[in-house]
């Protein structure tokens, strides 16, 4: 009697501890996503260690990351563009020094060079230099670098994250890629999903129902690795070749294959609810001298709506938070989606395709940690949505 | 008291040692084939054990830092943010090369452009000229593949061709070099980089040419060994002096003349 009662109690325990600790768990990994990422937004978005600076007469005090890369790359090539005197821009950085100064001017252990750095900015008066902060004297005009927001990061279109010396972060595009590919997914997967369902549930006979339920739970062990060399190798080409394009690598590559994996999830959902439809309703619509078909559509359906909303809902979650398969077939282009026949770089490759290289702590992978962040927010809503329709 | 605890700590670092870690390499994709196949070749003749993986120079060098590997493989110098990140952990790194590379342009065979200047491929990667017609070719859109940034290549190219201009945004980015080479031999107006080793019959290295145009080089073995084609890189091992010890056999064996002979054999350009 007494053994009975401790045993109960012991399981009673071990599986409040389970459900303690898996909760803590799912914490801990949000509280660190937020964590690891929450650190940029104090920081200015210029290489570690580095400055840049300017003559003493420039009206000039402060640049966007996005002028500072027109600088660079000579797109901007005059200070009258960003707000300063009618002088033209020249840039100056570690790699000219050899070229402007002889090495005894520099010293034997480079001793001079910070003097000669600073000597040059003050002569010329349009140059724009950016070095490490340890050759910049105090005295320079520096330029002032806006620190990063959250609305800086989500209105910028351009992801430049290694860019030297300022990274741009900006995020947009590869939101909008995210959406855009998991858009045109469920555009196919909805339907084809949907009907697959009907006539699993409604039409076909038991046999053949489990042998195609059977097939469709295969689909869903698949890796996804498997399902991008799919992709890579199949649907590429043949988007290519289907709609006479230069590239393959396009958005609805990606779409299709996404569509292929997120159909078992909305198959077997809608399939359950469908089938949870009680005898008697279809029977009372047959009595009443419907025929299949509008008890199908008229009865069956309305009846599994609630079911079906969150089966696609979940669709949506599995097909947006996907990344081998897009990493492999989408041409990972950060640019922001005008059709379905470019390149669109997600979230999900994003993370998975530049996370091995960023330095722990830099601005790089603080901001793939935000682009976590922000992929966790979307699931996040889409799951609560797929939540309250089932419980309708 | 102190005998018997001093006695089997004794044993434990000789079972210890016995059961030696394998040396971690990491890095360069570029590098990957002829470091799988140095490694190969040293362990038929020394004992240990040698692991080693791609994902990209930067890839590697992080890993280094972190520590989670002794070695790290490098297709480019390191970035200064990276030197003082060693600085700042107070780890010191030896640096060597152990081989050269040319970098190589490569196109759709059926596509007739040969040769390009670095002007062209300039304006090329960084996406002011979108069609082929522009720089002698057929009227065809020009579909640039790029590295993924973790590349050492993707960081060469862009300071040694491309004067440090950022990649068009447009550019499909791969995360493997072979990826890349399978998209150009598939899609008709595609450009890429990739290191002399992964030319493959299925696509085109055009000539290049850092003159202005007087000059065009082809990135075969003899120019890149003689340092007459333009984009030559070398390619780097790195780690840390502590790990000297670990890593110095193999290090020595791939200097060796055997060693260099591989780098030949499998396509790149040996150092001597």
């Amino acid at each position: 009697m007494t053994f009975q009662k401790v045993k109960e109690k012991l399981i009673e325990s071990i599986i409040y501890c389970s459900g303690t600790f898996t909760t803590l768990l799912v914490i801990f990994i949000i509280v660190f996503l937020f964590k690891e990422g929450s650190g940029l937004f104090n920081k200015k978005p210029v290489e570690e260690g580095y400055a840049l600076a300017v003559n003493r007469f420039n009206r000039v005090s402060k640049l966007t990351p996005a002028q500072i890369k027109g600088i660079i790359e000579g797109d901007i090539t005059n200070w009258s563009q960003v707000g300063g005197n009618y002088d033209s821009i020249y840039t100056f950085n570690l790699s000219d020094v050899e070229s402007k100064f002889t090495q005894e001017e520099l010293g034997d252990e480079f001793e001079h060079l910070n003097e000669k750095i600073a000597e040059y900015i003050e002569s010329n008066t349009g140059v724009f230099a950016f070095f490490p902060e340890k050759y910049l004297d105090s005295s320079l005009t520096q330029i002032e670098v806006d620190k990063i927001t959250l609305s800086s990061m989500l209105k910028g279109k351009e992801w430049y994250p290694t860019a030297n010396p300022a990274a741009q972060l900006g995020v947009l595009p590869i939101i909008l890629g995210s959406l855009w590919v998991t858009f045109g997914a469920i555009l196919l997967a909805l339907p084809l999903g949907l009907i697959v369902a009907i006539y699993l549930a409604e039409i076909c006979g038991d046999n053949l129902k489990n042998i195609i339920k059977s097939v469709i739970e295969l689909l869903a062990g698949i890796p996804s690795v498997v399902y991008g060399f799919f992709g890579l190798v199949i649907i590429v080409p043949l988007v290519q070749q289907t709609f006479n394009l230069p590239v393959g690598e396009t958005a609805l590559s990606g779409s299709i294959l996404l569509a292929l994996i997120s159909l078992p999830t909305i198959i077997s959902l809608s399939e359950d609810a469908i089938s949870s439809t009680p005898q008697d309703l279809k029977n009372a619509s047959l009595a009443l001298g419907a025929n299949k078909l509008q008890t199908i559509f008229r009865v069956s359906l309305p009846y599994a709506s609630s079911g079906i909303i969150s089966a696609s809902i979940l669709g949506v979650g599995r097909a947006f938070g996907e990344t081998m398969a897009v990493l492999m077939v989408t041409g990972n282009a950060a640019i922001i989606p005008s059709g379905f026949f470019e390149p669109v770089r997600t979230i999900t490759a994003t993370i998975a395709a530049e996370l091995g290289e960023a330095a722990s702590g830099s601005i790089h992978y603080e901001a793939l940690f935000i682009l976590g962040a922000i992929l966790f927010v979307f699931t996040f809503c889409i799951n609560l949505i797929a939540e309250f329709f089932s419980h309708k | 008291m102190t005998k018997p605890i001093s006695l089997l700590a004794a044993i434990l670092t000789t079972v210890i040692s016995t059961f030696a870690q394998p040396v971690k390499i990491k890095g360069s994709d570029t590098m990957l084939p002829l470091m799988q196949l140095e490694i190969e070749a040293f362990l038929k003749k020394n004992p240990g054990e040698l692991n080693v993986t791609g994902g990209g120079s930067g890839v590697g060098i992080t890993s280094l830092l972190d520590g989670s590997v002794d070695m790290a493989m490098a297709s480019r110098e390191l970035k200064l943010s990276e030197k003082l990140k060693f600085d700042e952990k107070g780890i010191k790194l030896n640096v060597l090369s152990i081989a050269n590379d040319a970098l190589s342009i490569i196109v759709n065979p059926q596509n007739p452009i040969k040769q390009l200047t670095r002007e062209q491929l300039e304006d090329i990667f960084s996406g002011k000229i979108t069609n082929w017609k522009d720089v002698g070719g057929d009227d065809m859109k020009i579909v640039v593949y790029t590295r993924e940034s973790s590349s050492g290549t993707y960081e060469f190219m862009k300071d040694h061709v491309m004067n440090k201009k950022e990649f068009v945004k447009t550019a499909i980015s791969s995360s493997a070099t072979a990826a890349i080479v399978y998209a150009v031999s598939q899609t008709k107006g595609a450009i890429g980089y990739v290191g002399i080793a992964y030319v493959e019959p299925v696509v085109k290295a055009v000539s290049v040419s850092y003159d202005g145009g007087q000059k065009y080089i082809a990135p075969t073995f003899n120019n890149a060994f003689n340092k007459v084609y333009p984009i030559t890189r070398p390619l780097f091992l790195l780690y840390p002096v502590e790990k000297e010890k670990n890593v110095k056999p193999f290090v020595d064996f791939v200097l060796s003349v055997y060693g260099q002979k591989l780098v030949t054999h499998k396509g790149y350009i040996p150092l001597k």
